[in-house]
């Protein structure tokens, strides 16, 4: 098989990881020989035609697999082409994209060949030729196998900048169901090891100033939503435990995409969840940096996200007692809460308001989208001028133009939407849903 | 502040030649009312002062501008001169005015009319060059690198630092197609070079190769089911499709396809 057949494979067996960021770690290239560098910040080098980021050349190592998870495109079940890359093959690909600014670095995965421990191995090798061979000085994203020796573990992880242990299904009744060769247990002691040994760095390199460093741009994990039954606020308490727990880097979502009709799954021709996936990227932003509580976002009697508003949106219509937040005066935690205004326009509004006293166009100014803020805030003890609070005015501000534009195409008007008696006005999610994504 | 004068400043284009004046503002005690880089073809009304690109007056205000008001604001003003934008000179001299007045503390004046626009201009300029640093292609030329781009801004001072590091132990060039700048990396030693012109030679087999694999790639890691043009379109603007190597065949396509459309109507 030629290499461009086999980029092709084991391209599409990676693509459903959406972990695929090159951020968490500034590394200069210096004087040293090689090549290479990484960015804090990341850099995306294309955007896909499904409009996600390509930074990093994801594969498979190889995509056989001992292992019949139901979800996964690559059980061993599922009819499909396979193969192979040999360590040589992946550093001379990775060297040869890189050096032509295809991409910030590698993110290598594999199905499971022979025994975890061999798999393992075969990644070590693979990854000592890039660092040493080719003295490759950019990014490598590196999946740890379950189950594999933890010193394997410890190999791999010294040469690659970040680590991931997919979690995949958000329980351990769902694991059961549809990955019985893996279980909760299997999957959190790779990601508790990886933690500790993380943490145990930060005091090794402290102490020893040529210490190798392990996985410096940390550890991150991946949920696939909507397999399987497990409610939003299920998911994203876990995602909560993980930041706390494990001190992950990102927590990642992933739609569920059919792959190939399954009793247990979904159909295929499913729309995959999109809206969905969307509303936790923003509950999980809202946990990283906007200083949320799970509970604070969903709790047992709302186990899922509102289709119409984003969820700190519905957090602030919710807590009306919060509100209105004098900009000139309120803490920067505060300001965070309002909709309307995010991290970098709550900076700018702390800086500014140090020379002077701020209006609604210096908030304009700041970055601020004031039309939904108005609802929420007062400037110098006043609210806008011309402002009328009224319900419906405050739900068309505060939802996203696509949600407007879809109701009204669907015949529902301004009037007719309402926060508080959602029952009965307001469409199921499983509509909006099917409008947003176009079924309706 | 001393008025606006019925006067415009022509200068040379180049940043010390804006230094000066800044320098000359203060000297004749007026602000213009418009600041040009090159002379004009049409005389104005008004009346035109050139000015002289001295390296003494330069220097003093490039001295003091970290000293009187701040390192950082020195970087701005130098990245705000890299903008396409018209009118960037006349905002970095109101913006050094400003600085001159209020000190350091400018810096935090961000509802200021002068301090957002430079900040804005600083942000479009800076942005630009971190895309570009994803979206440059280099080709391979016998263990030559090049690349060609088309900044709206004078991205290549910007991206400079980023490729010499990464690329230490190459050589290669990077050509600005749109103001014929380029940056020369050749024996771990880097040059800006300005008023040259440049085209990619033919791409040999091995290069060839390495496109298409990559393009290969690049095809394969979409999702169909996810396929969202318009949010790709968003996060990467149509404009740098024509020298991303995976990108070029979909722009002949679209164009074909407007083209035929035309031809219809």
């Amino acid at each position: 098989m030629d290499i461009s057949e086999k980029l092709k494979i084991l391209a599409a067996g990676a693509r459903y990881d959406a972990a695929c960021t090159s951020s968490g770690v500034d590394r200069k290239g210096g004087h040293q020989d090689g090549i290479g560098s990484a960015s804090a910040c990341g850099i995306c080098h294309s955007f896909a035609s499904d409009g996600r980021c390509i930074s990093l050349l994801k594969i498979l190592m190889t995509n056989y697999c001992l292992y019949d998870c139901k979800y996964c495109i690559n059980r061993r079940s599922n009819d499909l082409p396979r193969a192979r890359f040999t360590p040589e093959e992946i550093a001379e690909l990775t060297i040869n994209f890189y050096r032509r600014n295809y991409i910030e670095g590698l993110f290598l995965s594999s199905g499971i060949i022979q025994s975890p421990d061999y798999t393992c191995e075969q990644l070590i090798e693979a990854l000592t030729l890039l660092r040493v061979k080719y003295k490759f000085y950019g990014y490598i994203h590196v999946k740890a196998i379950p189950g594999a020796d933890p010193e394997l573990i410890n190999r791999l992880g010294v040469l690659a900048d970040r680590m991931s242990v997919n979690i995949e299904l958000p329980s351990q009744k769902s694991l059961n169901a549809l990955a019985p060769d893996k279980s909760k247990s299997s999957i959190l002691l790779p990601m508790g090891q990886i933690t500790q040994k993380i943490r145990q760095n930060s005091y090794e390199i402290v102490k020893y100033k040529n210490a190798p460093k392990f996985a410096p741009a940390g550890q991150s994990t991946q949920m696939i939503i909507g397999a399987t039954p497990d409610s939003d606020f299920h998911i994203l308490r876990l995602s909560e435990a993980m930041y706390q727990k494990y001190s992950l880097k990102r927590v990642f979502y992933s739609a569920y995409i059919p792959v190939g009709d399954q009793k247990l799954l979904p159909p295929a021709g499913t729309k995959p969840p999109l809206l969905r996936e969307h509303r936790l990227y923003q509950a999980d932003w809202l946990l990283r940096f906007y200083g949320f509580r799970a509970e604070e976002i969903l709790d047992e009697q709302h186990q899922n996200f509102d289709p119409l508003l984003d969820p700190k949106c519905n957090w602030a219509v919710h807590h009306p007692e919060c509100f209105p937040v004098e900009i000139n005066k309120a803490p920067y935690e505060m300001l965070l809460r309002v909709p309307g205004i995010g991290v970098k326009s709550a900076q700018r509004i702390v800086t500014a308001r140090r020379q002077a006293k701020l209006d609604y166009n210096d908030l304009r100014k700041l970055g601020v989208v004031v039309k939904r803020a108005v609802y929420f805030i007062l400037c110098m003890g006043k609210r806008a001028e011309g402002l009328v609070m009224t319900e419906t005015g405050m739900m068309r501000s505060l939802m996203s133009a696509s949600v407007v534009k879809e109701l009204e195409q669907n015949g529902y008007s301004g009037e007719q939407l309402s926060f508080f008696d959602s029952e009965k006005t307001v469409p199921t999610l499983e509509d909006t849903v099917k409008c947003l994504t176009g079924e309706m | 502040m001393p008025d606006r004068r019925n006067v415009i400043y022509c200068y040379d284009g180049t940043f010390d030649g804006l230094m000066c004046c800044v320098f000359d503002s203060y000297v004749r005690r007026e602000i213009p009312s418009d600041i040009l880089s090159e002379v004009p073809e049409q005389l104005s009304f008004c009346d035109m002062h050139f000015v002289e690109t001295v390296p003494e007056h330069s220097a003093r205000v490039s001295a003091a501008i970290p000293k009187k008001i701040s390192p950082r604001a020195f970087d701005a003003v130098k990245k705000a001169f890299l903008s396409c934008e018209d009118g960037k000179d006349m905002l970095i001299l109101m913006f050094i005015r400003k600085g001159f007045q209020f000190g350091g503390k400018v810096e935090d004046m961000l509802a200021d009319d002068t301090v957002n626009k430079l900040n804005k201009t600083v942000l479009f300029c800076t942005r630009e060059a971190h895309l570009l640093q994803g979206f440059l292609r280099f080709s391979d030329y016998g263990g030559y690198l090049a690349a060609v781009i088309e900044p709206k801004n004078k991205a290549i001072p910007l991206i400079a630092d980023h490729f010499t590091d990464r690329m230490r132990n190459e050589n290669f060039l990077i050509y600005d197609k749109a103001h014929r700048m380029a940056l020369i990396y050749f024996r771990h030693k880097a040059e800006i070079a300005e008023n040259i012109d440049f085209e990619l030679p033919d791409a040999s087999a091995e290069e060839e190769l390495y496109r298409e694999l990559w393009k290969g790639f690049y095809k394969t890691i979409g999702i169909e089911e996810r396929y969202n043009p318009r949010c790709r379109m968003n996060m990467m603007p149509k404009r740098y499709w024509a020298n991303m190597t995976e990108m070029r065949e979909e722009l002949g396509i679209s164009e074909e396809s407007r083209n035929r459309l035309s031809e219809t109507n």
